[in-house]
């Protein structure tokens, strides 16, 4: 009887914990969205992780999934320590491959999709870092002047790309957790011209 | 050569290193085409016959841009020995054949974008008109401070207290009084829980109790212990109160609401 009500607690517990979670994974509370590992744990305690993971279930059977980016360069180490984990920000993606007809649906123009593909996997192929002219050269050779200046701009304030003082463009924390870029570079070389 | 045609001459030189190397850093040029020797033979060249800070600075300088080219041709290495690394040539090719649609799909394929939300609620809207009722109008507030002037007078010791300059006697008395109970409370630990110590028989008296635990904290005449994984608070007292005028002062809330009075006395009768 003990046993049992102890198990309802526990259970009652994760699931006020999962709803807490969901809440703090989800609302944007800073200037970018995503909670880092260590704001998880002041909320939920030391097993953030146990909950995440029940949460990322939860969230399969609705298509969305967690994305964890570590620090540095955002690779998942093989086994993160506690200490990888609280430096590290979740965010919620989505799981599946989206099609053209889903496009609309996320609000992006065709061009300026094909133009961000080709933004992130210039500057990957480059080791990380372009200069701002010589990417504008290559969308102008199949967009209007005026459009790659402002789908530049677009992909800046979004967080997909960052420049620096020198007008060099980096990969943005958006690219970082959205993107998959050993897929998106072996896709592109497998296609046939 | 004279003095004054080596010096120019190595000034355009260590120019000349500087550029360069300047400029295969911000084109994003394969650094293996810069050969380090040469440009460190060069340097080295013109190294003794320089005296002057400028020229040393400069020579600083070129050898500081030849370091950078060192470290990008480590990155260059690495960078080719990973799983990532295709050659920059056929992907540039890719993107510029391929038609735009092909391009958006491989690209959604790859694209899984960040779900977010941003909600007002009912709570947070009625804290905003809370305080939107509460804002004094523009016109107000930036409005320049006048000077009144007063003529000198007397004043009482009561009007001293409600103005804050000067501290009731009752009230310092009673927060000595709770100061040693404190410190009669804790064990050999040295601090009691906060609960235990601010929790009375009626609920009146808890908050009357926690009201002035705050004063004790903020006087110096105990500490907080606070564990936030475990949801603890302990309180600490001091041996004499202890000025805070050196530390960067911060609020710490700790609601005293009283479902939380009756969970700490059903818990404590159990």
């Amino acid at each position: 009887m003990a046993r049992a009500t102890r198990r309802i607690g526990r259970k009652r517990r994760y699931s006020m914990m999962l709803k807490r979670a969901a809440q703090m994974i989800f609302y944007k509370r800073h200037r970018e969205p995503g909670v880092k590992g260590w704001e998880l744990r002041r909320r939920l305690g030391s097993d953030y992780p146990k909950v995440l993971r029940l949460l990322d279930e939860y969230l399969g059977n609705l298509g969305l999934t967690i994305k964890t980016v570590f620090e540095e360069d955002g690779s998942a180490p093989e086994n993160p320590t506690i200490d990888q984990l609280d430096k590290a920000k979740f965010y919620v993606t989505l799981r599946e491959e989206l099609s053209l007809g889903d496009m609309k649906l996320v609000g992006w123009r065709i061009d300026d999709l094909a133009g961000l593909a080709v933004s992130l996997a210039y500057i990957i192929s480059k080791g990380g870092k372009a200069p701002r002219k010589d990417l504008e050269g290559l969308l102008r050779t199949k967009l209007p002047g005026w459009r790659v200046d402002m789908n530049l701009n677009r992909y800046l304030r979004l967080g997909y790309l960052i420049e620096d003082e020198n007008e060099q463009l980096y990969l943005g924390w958006r690219a970082r957790v959205e993107v998959d870029q050993k897929k998106l570079i072996e896709l592109l070389l497998e296609q046939e011209t | 050569m004279s003095n004054k045609t080596r010096r120019r001459l190595a000034q355009e030189e260590l120019r000349r290193i500087i550029e360069f190397c300047r400029s295969v850093e911000n084109k994003g040029l394969n650094p293996f085409l810069v050969n380090v020797e040469d440009l460190i033979s060069v340097i080295r060249e013109y190294f003794p016959g320089l005296k002057n800070p400028e020229d040393l600075s400069l020579d600083a300088e070129a050898l500081n841009q030849v370091a950078s080219i060192i470290k990008m041709q480590s990155e260059w290495v690495k960078r080719r020995a990973t799983s990532l690394y295709r050659d920059p040539f056929l992907i540039e090719e890719k993107l510029r054949s391929l038609p735009t649609r092909d391009l958006a799909e491989v690209f959604l394929k790859t694209w899984h974008p960040t779900v977010e939300l941003e909600q007002i609620t009912i709570g947070s809207l009625k804290t905003a008109m809370k305080y939107w009722e509460s804002l004094a109008p523009l016109s107000e507030r930036w409005r320049e401070e006048e000077l009144i002037k007063v003529k000198a007078g007397m004043t009482t010791r009561e009007e001293l207290i409600k103005q804050g300059i000067l501290r009731d006697e009752t009230f310092l008395s009673e927060i000595e009084k709770l100061w040693r109970e404190l410190k009669e409370a804790v064990g050999a630990e040295g601090k009691t829980d906060y609960w235990d110590f601010v929790g009375a028989e009626s609920y009146r008296e808890t908050l009357r109790r926690a009201y002035l635990t705050s004063f004790l904290v903020t006087y110096g005449y105990a500490t907080l212990e606070i564990q936030p994984l475990e949801e603890k608070i302990f309180l600490k007292p001091n041996e004499t109160p202890v000025s805070k005028t050196d530390a960067q002062p911060f609020s710490f809330p700790i609601p005293v609401n009283y479902e939380r009075w009756r969970q700490w006395r059903e818990q404590r009768e159990e």
